[in-house]
């Protein structure tokens, strides 16, 4: 029976072709004196932790171009399914796109099952669009949710090698937080002290890594229900400037000034009203 | 999980052969991150920089203050490779105390200035990676800045940021100091308070933004009266 959800057939294996091409581009452009635009990546920490009832999910908020932060607020916990989360750390590009493709094939999957979505499913559907890609799309995923057969927890690589396991961290923050997940972590915690874990976990990659920042995002999945905190805790509030930077009108010099009536007649008036309920 | 790689055809290990010359790489430079920005008004000085000393994406220290002390009246801010500041900073003590002995009196800024140009320039075909700002008041007792590039080429300023944020710091300054692009603004002269609230406002938004800034800000106030040290807490993430 034929899948409805690919949209395109792929004949199996990388496809090459537009590798020349983008060698053939980068020399150009050295050979010019620029360099090729820096992919935007979220230099992150993203965690995620399983305890008694489901899986607690955790991630900072900022996204880095190079060493200046592009984004302080930006969502890193992305929606798979309604019992299904995903933390994306890597090329922010590659994260969104990978997460919502996924998303969309895995519910044309549901309707074609007729189940809920398992963990397992949306695992085995990432790892093989990574692999396809030979890591050249930048993501590291911590995958999380809660299905009948119970909360599982998946990282996965850019490569495509994913590793189901009771705790996980990614990102350039991954080290802070291993440190405090290898500390506090015990089997079967209450929800209460999962989350506070997750937040120290992230808290600890907001303050010890530079590519992390900003506030904390939690999303608690257990069986029938989601609680996606954002923000969970704002462990970074902007510092308060003394002085006030308004300018005044006329602050803007008007170099030349140039004024065309537009004679419009008016024909016809009709009002649609529009739906915004 | 066992590589295939490195067993041949027959199934025993294949002999380690060497593929030709293999090119490592050592840079006797890093970058610690950091910014300093000094002001000179009509009898003060200011010199401010962040107290974070990164490596990578890691803290090496939340308290490494870039503003060295130099004479009574003359403060230096270096930031970059934070090995060389050290060892400038160094030199440019020991200097200042040879020149204190053999001629009686104290360098004044000018005269330090113009010195750190040559000792920067004495190294130009293996540079310190230092980005310097010196401030202090001149022999008349105005605020006087000098800015430098890695090599020593220096010049009296009135205002200049340096290090990793000071291409995000410069522009605000050259606008609410300089009154840059402006039309029909008083030009008033900036007072000591109105610079050092400058000061921590535009610190503030460098460390939104920059990675490297951030922790602490560290403010010397250079008047006659002697230098005055302010500590204000930045963004710790």
């Amino acid at each position: 029976m034929a899948t409805v959800s690919v949209c395109q057939y792929h004949p199996g294996g990388f496809s090459f072709e537009n590798c020349k091409r983008n060698a053939l581009l980068e020399a150009d452009i050295n050979k010019l004196g620029f360099s090729s635009p820096a992919a935007r990546k979220t230099g992150t920490t993203i965690c995620g932790v399983v305890y008694k009832d489901g899986v607690v999910l955790g991630a900072d908020t900022r996204a880095t171009e190079g060493m200046v932060v592009a984004d302080k607020n930006c969502s890193k916990i992305h929606y798979i399914s309604p019992n299904i989360y995903c933390c994306g750390a890597g090329t922010a590009a590659d994260t969104e796109m990978t997460t919502q493709i996924i998303s969309s094939n895995l519910e044309l999957h549901a309707l074609s099952t007729g189940r809920l979505p398992r963990v397992a499913t949306a695992n085995r559907m990432l790892k093989q669009m990574l692999f396809r890609y030979q890591g050249y799309i930048g993501a590291a995923l911590v995958l999380g949710g809660v299905d009948c057969t119970g909360p599982h927890l998946y990282s996965i690589y850019p490569h495509g090698s994913t590793d189901k396991l009771p705790y996980v961290t990614m990102g350039s923050g991954s080290l802070a937080a291993m440190a405090v997940f290898e500390d506090r972590y015990r089997p079967n915690m209450e929800e209460e002290e999962a989350k506070r874990l997750v937040r120290d976990a992230i808290a600890a990659g907001i303050f010890n890594d530079l590519g992390s920042g900003s506030n904390i995002d939690l999303c608690v999945i257990t069986k029938g229900k989601v609680d996606y905190l954002r923000p969970h805790d704002v462990a970074n509030k902007k510092g308060v400037r003394t002085g006030s930077y308004r300018y005044k009108h006329g602050t803007t010099g008007v170099l030349t000034k140039a004024v065309i009536p537009l004679n419009l007649e008016v024909v016809e008036e009709s009002v649609q009203t529009m739906d915004t309920s | 999980m066992i590589s295939a790689q490195a067993y041949g055809e027959n199934g025993k290990m294949k002999e380690y052969h060497y593929t030709g010359p293999v090119e490592h790489k050592f840079s006797p430079y890093a970058f610690n991150g950091g910014t300093v920005l000094a002001v000179a008004g009509e009898d003060f000085a200011i010199v401010a920089s962040d107290t974070r000393l990164s490596e990578g994406y890691s803290i090496h220290s939340r308290d490494s203050p870039k503003c060295y002390k130099l004479t009574d009246t003359t403060v230096l801010g270096c930031s970059g490779f934070h090995g060389d500041c050290l060892t400038l900073t160094k030199i440019i003590d020991a200097r200042l105390k040879m020149y204190k002995h053999s001629n009686n009196k104290t360098m004044t800024s000018g005269a330090i200035a113009a010195m750190l140009s040559t000792i920067l320039y004495g190294r130009r075909f293996f540079p310190y990676y230092v980005y310097n700002i010196i401030g202090g008041l001149d022999e008349e007792g105005r605020g006087a800045v000098y800015s430098f590039d890695p090599v020593g080429s220096y010049q009296r300023d009135t205002y200049k940021a340096g290090g990793s944020a000071s291409a995000m710091l410069q522009p605000l300054l050259d606008n609410q100091i300089g009154f840059k692009n402006m039309e029909n603004v008083e030009e008033v002269p900036l007072t000591l308070e109105k610079a050092v609230q400058l000061v921590k406002d535009v610190f503030i938004s460098a460390a939104e933004r920059d990675v490297y800034t951030g922790d602490a800000l560290e403010i010397c106030i250079i008047t006659k009266e002697g230098i005055r040290e302010e500590i204000v807490p930045l963004r710790k993430d």
